[in-house]
């Protein structure tokens, strides 16, 4: 449906979108996810032919973004950042010259309208001046104005900014909604929204894809480690006396804190195997009551937050798609804070005291 | 095309811009037809026209300064650019709304002749001919002034440029007087005025003058869709 191939955009020496390549099909909810100009609004602009890319090339149905730009404009509905509305115009007003620039034929305007007006509950407002409008009208007359024309492709930019939760909801189910005829894509940079929404995640850091798929394939692909929290009653010497049959090769690490008579440790542990029953076994032999034992999975937000912090980013030549997670350098910033295990003895002393 | 100049042209009238600009001319050309023609009993409303060329240098901008930079500042340009219009029709659309307004006044001036006429002797060639390239000769000017409001989101700065330029070419033959005679002679042909002052002062019908008009329109027209063009690859 949608083909995206090497797209670069340079403003000067600032690369704001980093050959970037990706493709989408019909008929599913795509979630651009990245921090902060991450390069998901620069994409969306040149997807719609709002701004031009340096370098690469956008496919929306076969038809060239670049080359036959008011053709593919048809095929596509944009609600940008800042709902482009019209002050001085009514919601309807603006409606219908919306129906004018796409051309829809003048027979179905009037039905066409309703229709997105009812969609986007804007019906009780629209002989109001958009001037008049909440920000959460305003961004509705925005997507209506998106969905106008039943274009192929729907691209929203952030299209919950700004609403309260109730709004917030329902415009989430009406994006649902709308995957059963158009292919939407969204950004965002809210995790909930994009994992509630969308079927498939493209994470995008600084202009580059750092990971695509489902939630669950993201997932697994990241779920490099899976730590092992166990908290103990008694001192920490004997837990991880214990703990270090379990662990074998596997480090061990002492979270920040814990209570007093209680011992944590976090077994860093790859997806190879399932620790629990021997460490619930190990815990027995010594005597140490186990109080938790929890396996960390990877969240997408572990996963969000790993491949968009700045320093814990994946090196550049692994940072597309195909990245093989082993390939991706263990650091988790659940651990950021969490001493290394050269530094465990006087945090250990501390604690004995 | 047709949907963006529907829009244009009801928001001059949705707002104060369009009446503003037709008030201001009708007000100041009425005043000197009545002083000129009616009063002073002088038959040729063209002639009094050339005393009213000044009006435009305020009456323009006022009218072009927001066509362009207003979009880009309420970003409702990225509703123009990604819908399925071209640039030009985006442009094109913008500024014959803006003639559409230009043309109410325009009209209005054509019934002086013909009360001129109700009264004694009136030139309705020269009248009539002079009207046309002042329709001509302002859409020139407002397609500068589109010019300008596509290079800044600002409507002020739009409208300041716009006077500065306008201004320019109305002094343009007093001021390249000042230049060494070579130069002012090179410069002097592209004299704005000059055609129309064939037609007003001296009957001329200057068809020459009319293609210059009509080019300086599309120069101007073409200047704004390449800066719009260029702002996208920038």
């Amino acid at each position: 449906m949608i083909e995206v191939r090497d797209l670069v955009k340079r403003y000067g020496n600032h690369t704001a979108v980093n050959q970037l390549s990706f493709s989408v099909e019909k008929g599913q909810v795509y979630g651009f996810l990245g921090p902060n100009g991450a390069g998901k609004s620069t994409t969306m602009n040149i997807m719609t032919g709002y701004i031009g890319p340096t370098a690469g090339e956008v496919f929306i149905d076969g038809v060239s973004v670049v080359a036959e730009p008011e053709k593919a404009k048809a095929k596509i509905g944009y609600l940008p950042e800042q709902p482009p509305l019209y002050d001085e115009m009514t919601a309807l007003e603006y409606l219908q010259f919306v129906a004018g620039l796409k051309k829809i034929p003048g027979g179905e305007r009037r039905g066409q309208i309703e229709k997105v007006m009812d969609m986007t509950k804007i019906t009780h407002v629209q002989n109001r001046l958009i001037r008049n409008l909440s920000k959460g009208f305003r961004q509705r007359v925005g997507l209506a104005q998106a969905i106008l024309g039943f274009p192929e492709v729907i691209i929203l930019d952030e299209p919950t900014v700004g609403l309260d939760p109730k709004q917030i909801i329902e415009i989430r189910s009406l994006i649902r909604g709308l995957r059963e005829k158009h292919t939407v894509i969204l950004s965002s940079h809210i995790l909930t929204e994009v994992q509630e929404i969308c079927d498939r995640i493209l994470i995008i850091h600084q202009g580059i894809m750092v990971a695509a798929g489902t939630q669950e394939e993201l997932e697994s692909r990241y779920k490099g480690s899976e730590d092992l929290h166990v908290t103990v009653k008694g001192s920490l010497n004997a837990a991880r006396k214990a703990l270090a049959q379990v662990a074998g090769e596997r480090a061990l690490v002492v979270p920040p804190a814990s209570q007093k008579g209680e011992a944590s440790l976090i077994i860093q542990n790859k997806k190879d195997a399932d620790l629990r029953e021997r460490t619930f076994q190990c815990c027995v032999d010594a005597g140490l009551p186990i109080l938790e034992l929890r396996l960390n999975r990877l969240t997408l937000e572990d996963i969000f937050l790993k491949l968009t912090m700045e320093d814990a980013a994946l090196p550049v030549e692994t940072k597309n798609e195909n990245a093989e997670p082993e390939n991706a350098e263990p650091v988790d910033t659940k651990q950021a804070d969490a001493p290394s295990p050269e530094t465990e003895k006087s945090e250990e002393e501390e604690q004995n005291q | 095309m047709i949907a963006i100049y529907k829009r244009e042209l009801n928001s001059y009238f949705n707002s104060m811009v369009g009446y503003v600009f037709i008030a201001i001319i009708v007000a100041f050309v009425g005043f000197f037809f009545f002083v000129y023609n009616l009063i002073g009993g002088y038959p040729k409303f063209a002639y009094m026209l050339q005393n009213c060329l000044y009006i435009f240098l305020v009456a323009v901008p006022i009218l072009t300064m927001k066509s362009m930079s207003e979009d880009r500042k309420n970003k409702s340009d990225q509703l123009l650019l990604t819908a399925p219009v071209s640039m030009t029709g985006v442009v094109m659309g913008k500024y014959l709304a803006m003639l559409t307004v230009w043309l109410i006044p325009t009209i209005l001036f054509c019934f002086c002749p013909l009360i001129i006429a109700a009264n004694g002797t009136a030139y309705l060639m020269v009248d009539y001919s002079t009207i046309l390239a002042l329709f001509l000769m302002v859409g020139a000017q407002i397609a500068v002034g589109l010019f300008v409001s596509a290079l800044t989101e600002s409507q002020v700065i739009a409208a300041v440029g716009t006077f500065a330029i306008l201004m320019v070419l109305l002094l343009w033959d007093s001021l390249v007087g000042y230049l060494p005679s070579w130069l002012s002679n090179v410069l002097g042909l592209f004299s704005f005025t000059t055609a129309f002052y064939n037609f007003a002062y001296y009957n001329l019908f200057d068809i020459g003058g009319l293609i210059l008009y009509l080019s300086v329109a599309f120069i101007f027209i073409f200047a704004t869709i390449q800066t719009l063009q260029k702002r996208r690859w920038s």
